[in-house]
């Protein structure tokens, strides 16, 4: 029972992580129609700077806003350099429709060579700022510790906020708009452009997030080989698949999943199948429903 | 399937460029013949390189042969270099074949993988496809982990033996590997054009133009898309035997998603549209990072800058690739010379 | 001339779709474009509004280059452009669609006071306001576009056979629609329709394309009695 419990609890914590990862993948699909695979770079690009942070600054909530905003900015920028010369040079042939997607992994092998230049390849440490040791229930410790608790309560924040930015404001309306019709948005005299870019700052501040947080959740120790980073980038694509990446709810209800069904997989039937348990989860989403739990059947032209 | 014909066979009364496949063999032979010359007058790094150059051509041609002629994208062809590694050296150990069967164990094992992924594939689409490729170039290795008869972290040994007395003794180990690479690349390149040329590579081409047309005309695009993946896979089976064979094990760390990100880079920089350039990724791949690091070492820059700076050089060239040259140096020479035809 | 067009021509790819076409729209002005399928009727509308690029010639709306800049500029030079087919965006509601034409406005409750005039002249769209357009019948569509249009302040408003696919009643209903709001607003209209009888019978004045280049033009009563134009478009 104790272990269920426990179990949960670890799901819930990856998961929500992974629901932020997913989520910014989802961002920049729904503005651009492009699967960002730079985002796992640009996401451990942001730690760094949040670890090249905490070496002038002592609090890790202050790294965590400069990483959010470092991570805004190299989004952005990589919106308008990369992207846009991109649409403006699409052409017709086999990997048209894909072009994009090579780019940026190309765009993914130079980030994480510069980094391994710039900050070296070995460990680097984040102290997280709350203490990791679970809460004691009688006598049993849960694994839930008071780092977990803010980990859930930072992602279901930032989620409140997201939707609340997508859904009620003018910008956010501005974001859909240009998301779900391009044209007829400019026709409306939406800034498309804009707006585009704004929505992959907005992806680029969440990843820096969850790459912060997913150093908190463990030990603290990071490098550019991690395990844990290339595992990032492919759970928050599978999670935005298995949310139909089309929708935010669908993102975070994916990653919470994928969280929750691989930290059962783990403890329950065995402990390496870390990398293939992911994998045949999407897998089985994409045969059974190739749209996603939340997503519309035969998709949609821009 | 009338249409498909009727137009193959007007276009090949066109395309004077067709060379007859006589006198292709005739140009395989030669071709052969001058490699072996080659290989008697440069040193050993080189013709190891050759051999790297090899398989990588065998991987790059796979990928053109999924990605430029059916439309699939597919980012986890390490995966399948590894199935076939795997396969060879499994056989070599335990069943004791001889080389060449192994090699064929191999194709053929990583033809059955690709098979059951191009059965899956034909549903998706896409980013969907890219990224069920990309996971399953990071999960797949990481199976051999799981069982012990995959040799675990470590790995397995797979050793192809000294070259044959009769060569001489002079003839060294990586002269060995770099005959037997080039002579199982120049057959895979033949029999693969032959492939391209055949009606299944008409079918391909349809699909790619358009499927609804090639729908409509009566292919069966689903049976054409798993075929594809099925011979493609077995092309990149071959091509990880053969790199299993130039550094002697199988290890999951020998088919890292690294492998798949260069075999994709290669055939971008190739041209993913047509098999001419092949040489131009393969080569580049082999060539690139010797080049930047002897520049790195002679500007007496650090260790660091020394490892990093091929990455980012290859990275930087896929990006410029894909952006301005997106169907390859040799399709875009074609596309001008066709349209410097239509204007005359 | 508020509108004025001189010389411009349009290719999509190798294609000529207009040809030196030239004509001018004063203000209150409801000119008609009639001509068949391919005529380049739409492309003239979107090269107008900004979302095609033309080859050569010019287009100036009050002395703004129309040629010029991103579709998104010219809208808050007073040009609005209601397109042809999908004219809304289904996965936002009715009241979202409408406030998207205001987004760009500064003025919040003048946007307000929009708002409210656009649900006194089509009062479905009011009873619908927070329903997704897929529920709207065509005609309904038809209504919010313009409304999402005239949201934006246009002084210039560019029509894309509004009528297209609307049982008759609702074509009559949406072109009095036209009539009022052109006069409620003093808007200028280029109103491009297949429906040439429906148009010219609302219009001040007439262009007929063929093929990319004007055939004629002049007045909507000249045009409707024209005979070779009676043949080719009225149908009698």
């Amino acid at each position: 029972m104790f272990q269920l419990i426990n179990t949960l609890l670890i799901g819930i914590t990856s998961g929500a992580i992974y629901a932020l990862m997913a989520l910014s993948i989802v961002l920049v699909w729904r503005s651009t129609r492009v699967i960002n695979f730079a985002q796992a770079g640009q996401a451990l690009t942001s730690t760094f700077i949040g670890f090249q942070t905490l070496k002038y600054v002592d609090s890790f909530w202050i790294a965590l806003v400069v990483a959010m905003i470092g991570g805004a900015l190299i989004s952005a920028l990589i919106e308008i350099t990369l992207m846009r010369v991109l649409l403006k040079h699409s052409t017709s042939g086999a990997i048209a429709g894909v072009a994009p997607i090579i780019a940026t992994l190309g765009l993914l092998e130079v980030i994480q060579a510069s980094i391994t230049l710039i900050w070296g390849g070995a460990d680097s440490l984040i102290t997280p700022p709350l203490s990791n040791t679970g809460f004691t229930i009688g006598t049993n410790t849960l694994v839930f510790s008071p780092m977990k608790l803010a980990i859930i309560a930072i992602v279901a924040v930032l989620l409140i906020l997201l939707t609340l930015i997508v859904q009620k404001t003018s910008i956010g309306l501005s974001l859909r708009a240009a998301a779900f019709s391009p044209e007829l948005a400019r026709l409306a005299g939406v800034r498309v452009d804009a707006v585009r870019t704004l929505g992959w700052a907005l992806s680029g501040a969440t990843g820096a997030v969850a790459g912060l947080l997913l150093v908190a959740n463990g030990n603290g120790s990071f490098s550019t080989a991690s395990i844990e980073f290339s595992l990032l980038l492919i759970s928050g694509f599978i999670a935005a698949v298995i949310g139909g990446l089309e929708s935010l709810l669908g993102a975070v209800i994916g990653g919470l999943a994928l969280g929750i069904i691989t930290a059962f997989v783990l403890m329950y039937i065995s402990d390496s199948l870390f990398f293939i348990a992911p994998f045949v989860i999407l897998l089985l989403v994409l045969f059974i429903r190739p749209q996603g739990f939340l997503g519309k059947k035969g998709g949609r032209r821009a | 399937m009338d249409a498909v014909h009727k137009s193959s066979k007007s276009r090949s009364k066109n395309s004077s460029h067709q060379i007859s496949n006589k006198v292709r063999l005739l140009i395989f032979i030669v071709l052969g013949f001058l490699i072996y010359l080659l290989s008697n007058n440069v040193d050993e790094l080189r013709v190891y390189q050759g051999a790297q150059v090899s398989f990588y051509v065998i991987g790059i041609a796979s990928i053109i042969l999924l990605t430029g002629y059916s439309g699939q994208v597919s980012l986890g062809q390490g995966a399948l270099l590894g199935v076939g590694g795997y396969a060879a050296a499994l056989s070599h150990l335990h069943w004791h074949l001889p080389i060449p069967l192994t090699f064929v164990v191999a194709i053929l094992a990583a033809a059955g993988a690709g098979a059951l992924l191009g059965i899956a594939a034909a549903r998706l689409s896409g980013p969907y496809l890219a990224g069920a490729t990309l996971a399953l170039a990071v999960g797949l290795p990481s199976i051999a982990n799981q069982f012990t008869i995959l040799g675990g972290e470590q790995g397995l040994f797979f050793d192809v033996g000294f070259p044959p007395e009769s060569l001489g003794a002079d003839f060294t180990q990586y002269k060995w590997f770099f005959w037997i690479a080039a002579l199982a690349t120049l057959i895979a390149i033949f029999w693969l054009q032959n492939v391209m040329r055949s009606r299944y590579g008409r079918t391909w081409k349809a699909i790619r133009g358009s499927e609804v047309a090639a729908e409509l005309a009566g292919v069966n695009i689903a049976r054409a898309k798993v075929l594809a993946f099925t011979l493609s896979a077995g092309l990149a089976g071959l091509a990880g035997a053969l790199l299993a064979m130039t550094i002697g094990t199988v290890s999951p760390s020998a088919f890292p998603l690294a492998l798949s990100f260069s075999l994709l880079t290669g055939a971008v920089l190739s041209g993913v549209t047509t098999l001419g350039g092949v040489m131009i990724g393969a080569v580049t791949l082999v060539a690139l990072p010797e080049i930047v690091g002897t520049v790195v070492n002679r500007a007496g820059a650090s260790e660091a800058i020394a490892t990093n700076l091929p990455h980012i050089v290859m990275g930087t060239l896929l990006i410029l690739t894909v952006v301005f040259v997106p169907n390859g140096p040799v399709e875009q020479m074609r596309s001008r010379r066709v349209k410097k035809e239509k204007s005359l | 001339m508020t509108l004025h067009v001189e010389n411009l021509t349009v290719h999509h790819g190798a294609i000529q779709a207009l040809t030196q076409v030239s004509f001018d729209v004063k203000v209150g002005e409801l000119t008609a474009v009639i001509g068949s399928n391919g005529a380049g009727k739409s492309t003239l509308l979107r090269t107008l509004s900004g979302l095609k690029s033309a080859t050569t010639g010019s287009a100036t709306w009050k002395g703004h280059n129309l040629l010029h800049g991103k579709a998104e500029s010219h809208v808050r030079h007073g040009v609005a452009h209601v397109s042809e087919g999908k004219s809304v965006i289904p996965e936002l509601t009715v009241e979202e669609n409408l406030d998207l034409g205001a987004l760009w406005r500064r003025n919040k409750s003048e946007s307000a006071s929009s708002k409210r005039e656009i649900f006194e002249l089509f009062p479905r769209l009011e009873e619908r306001r927070k329903q997704t357009t897929e529920t709207l019948s065509g005609g309904e569509r038809q209504m919010l576009a313009i409304g999402r249009a005239l949201m934006s302040k246009p002084e210039l408003l560019l029509l894309d056979e509004p009528s297209l696919g609307l049982a008759p009643l609702l074509v009559k209903q949406i072109f009095e629609s036209i009539v009022n709001v052109t006069k409620q607003y003093g808007l200028s209209v280029v109103l491009v329709e297949q429906n040439a009888m429906g148009a010219l019978n609302i219009a001040d004045s007439g262009i007929v394309l063929n093929l990319g280049s004007i055939a004629t033009t002049g007045s909507a009563q000249d045009l409707a009695s024209n005979p070779a134009v009676r043949a080719a478009y009225l149908g009698y």
